[in-house]
């Protein structure tokens, strides 16, 4: 399965079966099973809270019933027990009920994250490559958020509803069938009617609704990103009038779904009240036919009415039921998706010899897996490396460089077991690379990237990463090595300063240094230079590219870039030009050779100022 | 009490139906006094007189009308609340984006605390947060002033003991929610911030990930989660457990009192003093009388949010403008002179031009110089040395601080902007692409252009080939299903753009990202077709179009160093031979 962000995005109206909805359904509530007591005590509870507020009123009802009839003060002495009792417990149920249910939605959501980055570590990098975007990964982050409801505002009102309705009508069937069949009706009207009636009528209106946000709130992104664009083309007042009639119609779409909100409120209102009244007629008939003591007439009627705080949740319920499983939804659809890399089922011992080259690729083809069954999957022309071969020393320095989109990075990513190649072969250090586990192959290799990944911690914790075991000494002797050691004194709190997105900030140079460091500190044989210096100035890179000569003493080194720069120290350049090799020598040779190497050399010297 | 007078500023404009709300509030109540009399004089005949079904039936066909009567003003009680809040939302969404487009595009940026993000999603959900507000909050707040005195002077009329019981034990709930709502308020403010914290160390782990595997150390996360997420648990049921308590305050104050009055008059009637009917309409009023209020701290969510919600909009919304950033932004402003696209300029005045930043940073510091009509005038100079506010300044984002731009003989500011803007193609170095269509971008050019004048300019700016290769060709949308273009792509199209709109003023901000020769080569091609017949400002990183200029000028710092040709720049000691030596050019 190919993960796509569009199907993420995908509403779950209609695109999502009934079937697949209870799929889902079970899949999540499967996951409630380690706490089962907790989930049946928080129904309890609930159940209990709304019992005492049926209680409470029929109680009364019946100590003014009895009361009106003079007796002793004997004889009210049981229920006047029972109104204190109700009174306090209440709110004591209440409390406990929260408490309990909320303990489960949030152990509910702990489990989730655990299982959903589980799921998704083997996916990463390939998989995810369409969800590197920020905003994406954090909507997915929103939706374990969501779940929160899930338990407590979709899963525990209707078992409450169905205990409590089951007490009543026991209650009710104790004075006669026809009040529980009855109450029943209005019950289910209420309960599941009303749900039914308001999602039939707000499932256009909501559509809608959603549509109109997104469009709104990608037209203002684009008014505000675009503006110097929109000023300068004199487009900014027809943009105004497209903002204006988008914020118009959501005004409009929102007026109608409130209109079925309001209609909702009065409905549980109408429902409830007829209902007891409905209650009252009854008892009177039977009152009448002296098939129930007047007595009870009050109590009666209080408790059915009473009886209905069960199931208002229940319209809402339906609702975060539906939010809960679009959010579920979109979770399963990456967690349930295959690694795009299989380690070998026994994995052998990676070790280098000295003797064999580190890296052999041989004939090597690779594209990206495409869905789109009308493309050729033989066509050639949609491979992204076509028919690579090359070698690797120990102890041999490699450039390959291209235009940007040439391949370069894939085959970095091939290299890393991020992705798996089609045909050819990769021998590492003697053997199939495929033989090998995928973290085996990461441990023997460094890579400084030109975007590095700084953690929103301490300085110290994101140089740990490379070597969690290391010595403060180690530190300080890899970052001295960096030189970025002084920087580091500099900061505030030195080695613990916080940096990344809540603290420091750090320049491009400062971050290539770090990750220089973690470099170092990992000392793995074979390092890769992917695009190092390419988001630094010219100046910065130059002082880079001086630290970057330790970093490639006594390691093989790979180097990829766009930027020709330090390519004399090399001792093979390979060209990669639309995936395929198109030049292969020293930089010496090359630059007489009349071929894109040259033209490439002459064309960054001649940008003089890069911004 | 979560009340903001800004907020209240906006019912101005809709008090009539404010009013009718309140008022539909008060009805209500009276309908659940007259449905309590009404049910308890049923009883009452039933019960003590024995009365038979029919002689009550008149009495409980009043009881089903005023149920229907309760929930048609239910309805229409919220409707009217929703027009406000709508009424409020849509104003407020109409005055954020006129502001935030009256801060102009020069002054956005630099304004790094208005983040696209940030200010897209005040107008949309941070507005939306009003709802509730509006809708819930101030409504409620108004009916649990008004409800409980309702009700409490019918029951002081039957029974002034209960009404004094109903009386005394009211200002509890308020009281307590006073109490532990300040408190409440913080603790949920900080659940919120645990809650954002632990989902940004989520993304952190998920935005890293790749790092993470390559130093192996991706599998030890998921320890790590499980102890983070456990401890946002515990921490998170620690800050709760006070909302609850809260809750278990409220619930308790109302339903002891309703004990305590079922008790009270239970006992009286025991006595003879009290009629049945009378302590049942009491009994039922009583839950009916704390219900407001109690509904008023479930609401009490709402309300904070909507506080909360209105402090990030009037934030915006009362950002100043300062004065001659305002000037230039304005559109159509009356100005004296009109200028037109046919009017031949003959030269570009650059009158010791200043421009100062509202961070006293200075963008230009006195530069003066000429554009003739059909030069070209190349600007270089590293970053931050004063280039780009020169475009800016001539597309009128910004205006001088001090000194003046004159056309032929007339000052830049005289002219109306629209007409001046009419004038200029801008390609910037960078240029925004919205999420429309390729045509529809190309087309924003000039909106009344055949669909083969925008095929004829996408071919000039070589982007005809590309574009055709698309999924759905000139119908692509950029930005769906991952269709993003590349740099040069994208310039290319702000290429297509600028040959569309054939104004006969282009500023060039030139690229310098992409480093295949093939493209390159391209780009430059269609660079010195556009340039031809137009006056042209340049801003250069490449010897290429260097060569080609009337005349360089040099910037640093906001000044203007140098000026000159290329030759005669790089024949002397200058700033530009260096500029050009550290790209390892020999001059």
């Amino acid at each position: 399965m190919k993960l796509s962000p569009d199907n993420i995005n995908q509403p779950v109206w209609g695109s999502s079966s009934p079937d697949s909805q209870i799929r889902t359904i079970i899949r999540l509530l499967s996951l409630l099973k380690p706490f089962k007591g907790l989930v049946i005590l928080s129904v309890i509870f609930g159940a209990a809270t709304v019992g005492c507020g049926i209680g409470l009123m029929a109680a009364s009802a019946y100590i003014i019933s009895a009361a009106a009839l003079q007796p002793s003060i004997a004889m009210l002495q049981v229920p006047i027990v029972g109104v204190r009792f109700f009174g306090i417990s209440r709110g004591l149920f209440r409390y406990l009920e929260r408490y309990i249910s909320h303990d489960v939605a949030f152990r509910l959501l702990s489990q989730l994250r655990v299982r959903f980055y589980e799921a998704l570590e083997p996916l990463a990098p390939a998989r995810l490559l369409q969800f590197q975007s920020g905003d994406l990964l954090n909507r997915l982050i929103e939706g374990v958020n969501t779940l929160e409801n899930f338990y407590v505002r979709a899963i525990a009102p209707p078992f409450v509803a169905i205990l409590v309705m089951t007490f009543t009508a026991l209650f009710l069937a104790s004075y006669d069938i026809s009040l529980v069949i009855t109450i029943c009706i209005f019950w289910i009207a209420l309960g599941i009617g009303i749900a039914a009636f308001v999602h039939i009528l707000s499932s256009e209106p909501g559509r809608n609704l959603i549509n109109l946000r997104a469009n709104l709130n990608k037209a203002l992104i684009d008014s505000i990103q675009g503006m110097p664009d929109l000023y300068a083309f004199n487009a900014a007042k027809a943009n105004k009038d497209r903002i204006n009639s988008l914020t118009l119609n959501l005004t409009k779409t929102q007026t109608r779904l409130a209109r079925i909100d309001g209609l909702k409120h009065s409905l549980k209102i109408l429902l409830a009240n007829t209902g007891a009244w409905m209650i009252l007629i009854l008892s009177i008939q039977l009152i009448n036919q002296g098939r129930i003591e007047g007595l009870y007439l009050a109590s009666l009627v209080l408790v059915a009415l009473t009886s209905f705080e069960a199931l208002y949740a229940l319209p809402d319920a339906a609702k975060y039921l539906e939010n809960s499983l679009e959010a579920a939804r979109r979770l399963f659809y990456i967690v349930d998706a295959e690694p795009e890399v299989q380690d070998a089922v026994f994995p052998i011992n990676l070790k280098f010899q000295p003797n064999k080259p580190i890296l052999d690729i041989q004939n090597l083809w690779f594209k990206y897996p495409i869905d789109d069954q009308s493309v050729d999957c033989k066509d050639k022309r949609h491979y992204v490396l076509k028919d690579i071969s090359f070698s690797l020393q120990p102890g041999e320095r490699l450039a390959m460089i291209g235009p940007s989109g040439a391949g370069k990075t894939t085959l970095v990513n091939i290299l890393l077991r991020f992705w798996d190649f089609q045909e050819g072969k990769i021998f590492f250090a003697g053997n199939d690379i495929h033989l090998y586990s995928q973290t085996d192959v990461r441990r023997v290799i460094s890579v400084v990237s030109q975007q590095t990944y700084l953690f929103n911690t301490t300085v110290r914790e994101n140089l740990l990463i490379a070597k969690p075991d290391a010595q403060d000494s180690e530190l300080v002797k890899a970052a001295e090595q960096a030189q970025i050691h002084q920087f580091i004194q500099s900061l505030p709190n030195g080695y613990d300063t916080w940096i990344g997105e809540q603290g420091y900030l750090l320049s491009g140079g400062e971050r290539q240094r770090i990750a220089i460091a973690r470099a170092l500190l990992k000392n793995a044989p074979l390092l890769i230079l992917d695009e190092a210096t390419v988001n630094l100035d010219v100046r910065t890179e130059h002082q880079i590219l001086g630290t970057i000569q330790t970093l490639m003493e006594d390691r093989t080194t790979f180097v990829i870039t766009h930027r020709l720069t330090m390519l004399d120290r090399m001792d093979e350049i390979i060209v990669l030009d639309k995936g395929k090799i198109v030049e292969r020598n020293t930089h010496q040779e090359l630059m007489h050779s009349d071929g894109v190497y040259q033209r490439m050399w002459n064309l960054q010297h001649e940008i003089i100022t890069a911004q | 009490m979560n009340l903001d007078k800004r907020l209240f500023e906006f019912i101005r404009s809709s008090q009539t139906l404010f009013y009718f709300t309140i008022f539909i509030e008060i009805i209500i109540g009276i309908c659940v006094v007259l449905q309590a009399r009404t049910l308890s004089n049923i009883v009452n005949q039933v019960y003590i007189n024995g009365a038979m079904l029919n002689e009550v039936i008149v009495n409980a066909m009043t009881l089903l009308a005023l149920i229907f009567i309760r929930a048609v003003l239910v309805w229409s009680g919220e409707l009217s609340a929703n027009q406000i809040a709508a009424h409020v939302k849509n104003d407020l969404r109409t005055r954020l984006f006129n502001h935030i487009q009256s801060i102009g595009p020069a002054k956005l940026v630099a304004q790094p605390e208005f983040s696209t993000g940030e200010l897209s999603n005040v107008i949309t959900e941070g507005v939306e947060a009003l709802d509730s507000y509006f809708r819930q909050y101030l409504p409620q707040i108004i009916s649990a002033a008004i409800i409980p005195m309702v009700y409490l002077i019918f029951i002081f009329r039957v029974d002034p003991l209960s009404g004094l019981i109903l009386l005394l034990t009211a200002p509890l709930i308020p009281i307590f929610m006073v109490l532990i709502g300040s408190r409440a308020n913080e603790l949920t403010k900080r659940q919120w911030r645990m809650l954002s914290r632990m989902s940004a160390y989520l993304l952190d782990v998920l935005q890293g990930i790749t790092t993470l595997k390559i130093f192996d150390r991706s599998r030890a996360q998921i320890e790590v989660i499980s102890v983070v997420s456990n401890r946002y648990r515990n921490t998170t049921l620690g800050i709760l457990r006070v909302t609850f308590l809260s809750a278990l305050v409220l619930e308790m104050v109302s339903t002891l009192s309703t004990a305590i009055v079922a008790v009270e008059i239970g006992l009286r009637l025991l006595t003879g003093q009290f009629s049945f009917e009378q302590a049942f309409f009491v009994l039922l009023l009583a839950p009916e009388f704390y219900l407001p209020l109690r509904m008023l701290g479930t609401r009490f969510h709402a309300g904070m949010a909507g506080i909360e919600a209105a402090n990030s909009i009037f934030n915006i919304l009362e950002t100043k403008i300062s004065i001659s950033d305002s000037k230039a932004m304005s559109e159509g402003e009356p100005q004296s002179v009109s200028y037109t696209k046919t009017t031949k300029f003959s030269t570009i005045q650059f009158e010791d031009v200043h421009c100062i930043f509202s961070d006293q940073r200075a963008g230009l510091n006195g530069i003066t110089f000429d554009i003739n009509y059909g030069e070209t005038v190349a600007l270089v100079g590293s970053s931050g040395s004063g280039k780009s506010t020169v475009t800016q300044l001539l597309l009128r984002f910004l205006e001088p601080t001090i000194g003046q731009i004159i056309i032929d003989s007339c000052p830049l500011s005289q002219i109306l902007i629209d007409e001046w803007r009419n004038t200029i193609s801008w390609v910037p170095q960078s240029p925004y692409l919205f999420n429309d269509t390729i045509e529809a971008n190309i087309h924003l050019a000039r909106p009344n252009a055949s669909h083969d004048d925008v095929i004829q300019a996408a071919s000039l700016a070589y982007a005809h080939n590309f574009i055709r290769k698309l999924p759905d060709s000139y119908n692509t949308i950029i930005g769906e299903r991952g269709m993003y273009l590349s740099g040069g792509q994208a310039q290319r199209i702000a290429l297509a753009r600028a040959f569309l709109k054939d104004a006969p003023l282009l500023i060039l901000d030139e690229a310098t990202a992409h480093l295949d020769p093939e493209l390159a080569t391209q780009i430059q091609k269609s660079i010195t077709h556009l340039m031809k017949g137009r006056t042209t400002l340049l801003i250069a990183h490449s010897l290429f179009t260097l060569t080609n200029a009337d005349k360089i000028h040099v910037l640093d710092s906001g000044r203007l160093i140098e000026s000159g040709t290329h030759k005669t720049l790089s024949h002397q000691e200058s700033l530009y031979k260096n500029l050009i030596s550290t790209a390892g050019v020999k001059p």
